[in-house]
């Protein structure tokens, strides 16, 4: 390793990295603005000035250059100086520069507090500014519900472009004019149109982009309360760090893992968890009187309610794939395995459970997300990751920069050389396919698309594992020998495919070609998505043969159970209304534990409040296996509680044995452990209760939270106790140490001089490395020994019917998942249901653009959208959307042209006159 | 709203898809198209920019960024005759500024702004690579070297043309 020399002192750097990645590594101190340990270095801002000295005895003389850090590649025997007198000059006149437009607007801005600008301002000394002469101003444009413009704060680093079109591909936000004029924005306004645009939230170091939801709902960062957590709105399991002022949800940041998602989410994980705060949140318990409407009850007399109708009843329950493994295995545990459901629809548990097998039979590894960017080959078997994992999408975008890299290897170019990578390479990109029953988001980088039926889409992954092989291949299957011979050719080479698409006969053909190419001495890797966030962790925990809610059902008619409860779970929107009817029918009696107001728990007899993630502690399992755990960000109102410990209650008011020795949230994590092998590592996704860093807890709080004493003055001067927190190592105070704590612990970032979120590298070992504390969450699956791949040629070819199509799932990002799509903001980006058809399928039937389908007889009636991308005899239906909730996957129904339907009135765009609101 | 856009005449379609051909991707003639619009129509309109960028696949947002780059790619409509008055350095010391005065009192426009009657706009331009015979302007394709306060009246007329 090179050895350079920093202002006398003698470090060992890495080789192959950058002076101020570096410096940053070891600690040190260099203010930047272009460059993003993420996006590499341009050189562009000049902020990271540093003196690089020939020699020693230019170094004794004074006698230096000034170099950019982010562009000098450190060098065995390199002498460099950050505090010499030049280089600091040079960098508070780059500061004064930078600032020459921007307003001084600090008490208003969403950034003040933890603003990159402001930290480096300080960090450079500069304090007085010079410039006499008015400062530019700008029109800020409407980005959507999501992102806040304000476009007089730029300093034109150029990260928010850099960040939105090379590093997420978006096509809608550009640098326009030139000189001082530059502007950031898009051609007009509207919305951002990538899915990953919430980044420019943190990607931008001062003002321009904010998180809109929060400008208008403001806490400054210093004032949140905040906790580690995880997102739940897909199975990616993305580190989040949600904050919290009055009770109420605030916002959700980047929690950094450097296995998962590194420094970025998508909107939905970011936008998507403001339900918390909805309207619909259950508050208190409530008891169905005769006339079905709800008598509110304290948490003692529910409680009551519940060990009531525990006792009286034959119990079944339906868990749910939505929330922890501990709120499940309580739940299981009340009402026996052989009475519990998962929850999945009764068409998704086979799939879910598939699945899991595959993945834990194959031989290739499951990757985490930071493998998945490392593949140099990928195959995307009919999963649109765009919108079931979006979180996959962003990494499978830097995978195909896996040939650019390699030809700068070549080259010598080390890979932070961001822009001479991008000139190098120009459109080179590792090959990429995708094959799905539609369009996607990612196409656009693809080597290859193929837009197939569900069933061709397993025939051709079959064929792909069929060539890898060697076997012979039938004619016409070209595409599969291309798609074959790219694998192979890979050194690490990735299969993607998963739940989406409904077909289990893909999610085969995936891991064919998966063990295909492990057979012939490839590393190589299988991904598979599944839709929520604790699939898997369900899956794991109730095994293949759990009954699903037809066997639910029938127990119940047989008399054999006689009270259901429902644990997190909205059942209609895992079954047609009628089919849901029947199962709750069956029961005498139904309890329904949930967070929000839905068609369940309005079924229910008795309905149970429970906390959200953001107020309740879990162990979530993500689609790689990775168990990581949530901590409630701030305590839930009093009779709202965590469903395990409403669970936990019941048992123990019922004297069961295998409560006795729970009392606090780790025994139940470790009892599940010790309980169900699959789950047998969980307590290690986070320390226990007992964990204290360096003798003290964490703090949730900044040691500068503000107003503790008056924020209730209004109620009582009489400031209360802060709430204890019984059951992890974190406090809902502002003392404590937030520092050198394990990774899984980690409430927020902030080190003294670096306020914004770019003090992260003080919490790493080295720059874009693991968490000094180590990596968030552990690894549940292990790769299988793999059974020998047959030459099996999978299902049949799809044939189109005359006057049937087959239904398949359009998933989309917002819309398709529950929680999410009731947040605001993201509730105006949700598209009414629709149903997609090509246009000749849309002309044999003799509709356009925008009529009404009646789908099969009374199914759903959606407005049509003509997709020539949807495969002809297919219709696509937009998943998880209101209207479509009937709509059984795969299934092949009739359409015809619904009758009185009223087209839409075309869109007018809204706009909220720009920004300089807030 | 796509569908509102007006697609480009045939004459202005054929002169892009020429220059297409001597490239590797449509987007390369990005310059050529916005100049060959510009050309037919005198300046680029948000629905001939939208129009431009689906003929070369590009987005708008792309394209709006190469035509706000360049200050003779014109977003805004222009009069008849433009007037590139040069400030650089050897005009300034010769005293474009005067010129500029001038020529504003006499047309009854300052910098950016067309004369109601649509003849003139009149626009700083940093060089016209004519230096040593400051101060110089071109009014629409005609270059003026070595223009004085009196020589004004030449070219646009006592009058204010």
């Amino acid at each position: 390793m090179p050895v350079i020399r920093i202002d006398g002192v003698e470090y060992e750097v890495e080789a192959g990295g950058n002076l101020l990645e570096a410096t940053l590594g070891l600690g040190l101190d260099l203010p930047y603005f272009c460059w993003h340990p993420a996006m590499g270095s341009i050189g562009a801002c000049r902020q990271c000035a540093v003196v690089q000295y020939l020699d020693e005895e230019s170094e004794q003389a004074g006698r230096g250059r000034i170099v950019m850090g982010c562009m000098t590649p450190v060098t065995d025997g390199a002498i460099f100086s950050l505090g010499g007198d030049r280089a600091q000059q040079f960098r508070e006149a780059i500061v004064e520069s930078l600032m020459l437009n921007h307003p001084h607007d600090c008490p208003v801005c969403a950034e003040g507090g933890e603003c990159h600008l402001q930290d480096m301002t300080v960090m450079v000394g500069h304090r007085d500014r010079h410039y006499r002469g008015r400062k530019n101003t700008h029109r800020n444009q409407y980005l959507g519900p999501l992102i806040h413009h304000e476009m007089n704060r730029c300093i034109t680093c150029y990260r928010c472009t850099r960040y939105y079109r090379d590093y997420a591909g978006g096509t809608d936000l550009a640098a326009l004019a030139s000189r001082d004029h530059i502007y950031f924005g898009r051609h007009q306004e509207g919305v951002l149109q990538s899915e990953f645009a919430g980044n420019l939230v943190e990607v931008c170091p001062t003002g321009v982009f904010t998180d809109r939801i929060l400008v208008h709902d403001y806490t400054r960062k210093w004032d949140l309360q905040s906790a580690p957590s995880v997102c739940t709105g897909c199975a990616v399991g993305c580190n989040t760090l949600p904050g919290e002022r009055y009770g109420r949800l605030k916002r959700v940041h980047n929690r950094y893992n450097v296995e998962v998602n590194g420094y970025f989410l998508c909107d939905r994980g970011r936008f998507g968890a403001g339900f918390v705060n909805s309207d619909k949140r259950l508050e208190y318990p409530g008891l169905r009187r005769e006339d079905g409407r709800y008598d509110a009850l304290d948490h003692h007399r529910a409680l009551q309610q519940l060990q009531a109708a525990c006792n009286q009843g034959n119990l079944a329950g339906i868990g749910s794939p939505r929330t922890s493994v501990e709120a499940n295995f309580l739940l299981r545990t009340l009402v026996g395995p052989d009475n519990f459901s998962p929850g999945f629809a009764d068409s998704e548990q086979p799939l879910v459970n598939l699945a899991l097998q595959l993945q834990q039979d194959s031989p290739a590894v499951t990757p985490d997300l930071r493998s998945i960017e490392s593949a140099d080959a990928v195959l995307v078997l009919g999963e649109d990751v765009t919108n079931t994992a979006p979180r996959i999408a962003l990494a499978l975008r830097q995978s195909v920069r896996n040939r650019a890299y390699a030809m700068a290897a070549d080259l010598g170019l080390e890979t932070w050389q961001d822009a001479a990578i991008r000139n190098l390479a120009q459109d080179e990109r590792s090959p990429l396919y995708i094959t799905a029953p539609g369009d996607t988001p990612l196409d656009d980088v693809a080597a290859g698309t193929d837009r197939l039926a569900p069933q061709d889409i397993a025939c051709l992954g079959q064929a792909v594992a069929a060539s890898i092989a060697g076997d012979s291949n039938e004619a016409g299957q070209d595409r599969a020998a291309e798609i074959a011979a790219a694998l192979a050719g890979a050194q690490r080479p990735l299969v993607v495919s998963g739940t989406g698409c409904a077909s289990g006969e893909v999610m085969q053909a995936a891991a064919a070609v998966a063990n295909a190419l492990c057979t012939a001495g490839r590393q190589a890797m299988l991904c598979l998505a599944v839709p929520e966030a604790n699939s898997l962790g369900q899956a794991l925990l109730c095994g293949a043969d759990a009954p699903d809610f037809s066997a639910l059902q029938q127990r119940a008619e047989a008399g054999e159970v006689d009270t259901l409860l429902v644990l997190e779970n909205d059942l209609y929107r895992r079954g047609d209304g009628d089919r849901i009817d029947r199962l709750l029918a069956a029961f005498k009696r139904v309890i329904v534990l949930d967070g929000l107001d839905n068609a369940t728990t309005s079924s229910a007899d008795l309905v149970l409040p429970a906390a959200s993630f953001a107020e309740s502690e879990g162990t979530l399992v993500s689609l790689e296996g990775r168990a990581q755990r949530h901590f409630p960000v701030f305590p839930p109102p009093a009779e709202r509680r965590p469903a395990w410990v409403w669970l936990l209650a019941c048992l123990k008011e019922l004297e069961r044995e295998e409560a006795g020795s729970l009392h606090h949230f780790d025994d139940i994590t470790r009892a599940c452990a010790a309980a169900i092998p699959g789950l047998s590592g969980i307590p290690a996704a986070a320390p226990d209760h007992h964990f204290r860093n360096a003798g003290v807890k964490i703090p949730r709080q900044t040691h500068r939270y503000s107003g503790r004493t008056a924020m209730r003055a209004d109620v009582s001067v009489h400031e209360p106790k802060q709430p204890q927190d019984e059951e992890s190592a974190l406090a809902f105070t502002m003392e404590g140490l937030n520092r050198a704590q394990p990774g899984s612990l980690l409430p927020y970032v902030w080190s003294p001089g670096w306020n914004s979120n770019q003090s992260l590298h003080k919490f790493q070992g080295e720059v874009g490395g693991p968490l000094k504390g180590g990596t968030a969450g552990v690894r549940l699956l292990q790769p299988g020994s793999g059974p020998v791949v047959s030459g099996s040629t999978g299902p049949e070819p799809f044939r189109a019917e005359d006057g049937q199509w087959q239904l398949v799932p359009r998933q989309k990002i917002f819309g398709s998942e529950e929680l999410s799509a009731l947040s605001p903001g993201i509730d105006e980006l949700v598209t009414p249901a629709f149903v997609e058809l090509g246009s000749a399928d849309a002309e044999s039937l003799g509709v356009a653009d925008g009529d009404g389908l009646e789908l099969g007889d009374g199914l759903a009636r959606l407005e049509l959208r003509i997709n020539d991308c949807i495969p002809a005899g297919c219709a696509g239906f937009a998943a998880g959307h209101a209207g479509a909730e009937n709509l059984q996957p795969l299934a092949r129904v009739t359409l015809r042209r619904a009758e009185g339907w009223q087209r839409r009135e075309p869109q007018i765009i809204g706009s909220d006159g720009g920004g300089g609101n807030d | 709203m796509t569908d509102l856009i007006p697609v480009l005449s045939d004459e202005e379609l054929r002169e892009i898809n020429a220059e297409i051909a001597h490239v590797p991707v449509p987007a390369a003639v990005a310059i050529d198209a916005l100049k060959i619009v510009q050309a037919h129509r005198g300046w680029v309109s948000d629905e001939s920019l939208q129009a431009i960028a689906r003929h070369l696949e590009m987005s708008a947002e792309e394209l709006e960024g190469v035509a706000t780059f360049y200050n003779l790619i014109f977003r805004r409509p222009v009069g008849e005759n433009v007037i590139l008055l040069c400030n650089s350095i050897s005009c300034w010391i010769k005293g474009c500024d005067k010129l500029q005065a001038k020529i504003s009192a006499q047309l009854g426009i300052a910098l950016g702004e067309t004369t109601p009657d649509n003849r003139y706009t009149l626009l700083p331009v940093t060089c016209l690579g004519a230096c040593d015979k400051a101060p110089v302007m071109m009014v629409g394709e005609e270059l003026h070297e070595n223009i004085s306060e009196q020589g004004l009246g030449d070219v646009f007329g006592e009058d204010g043309g």
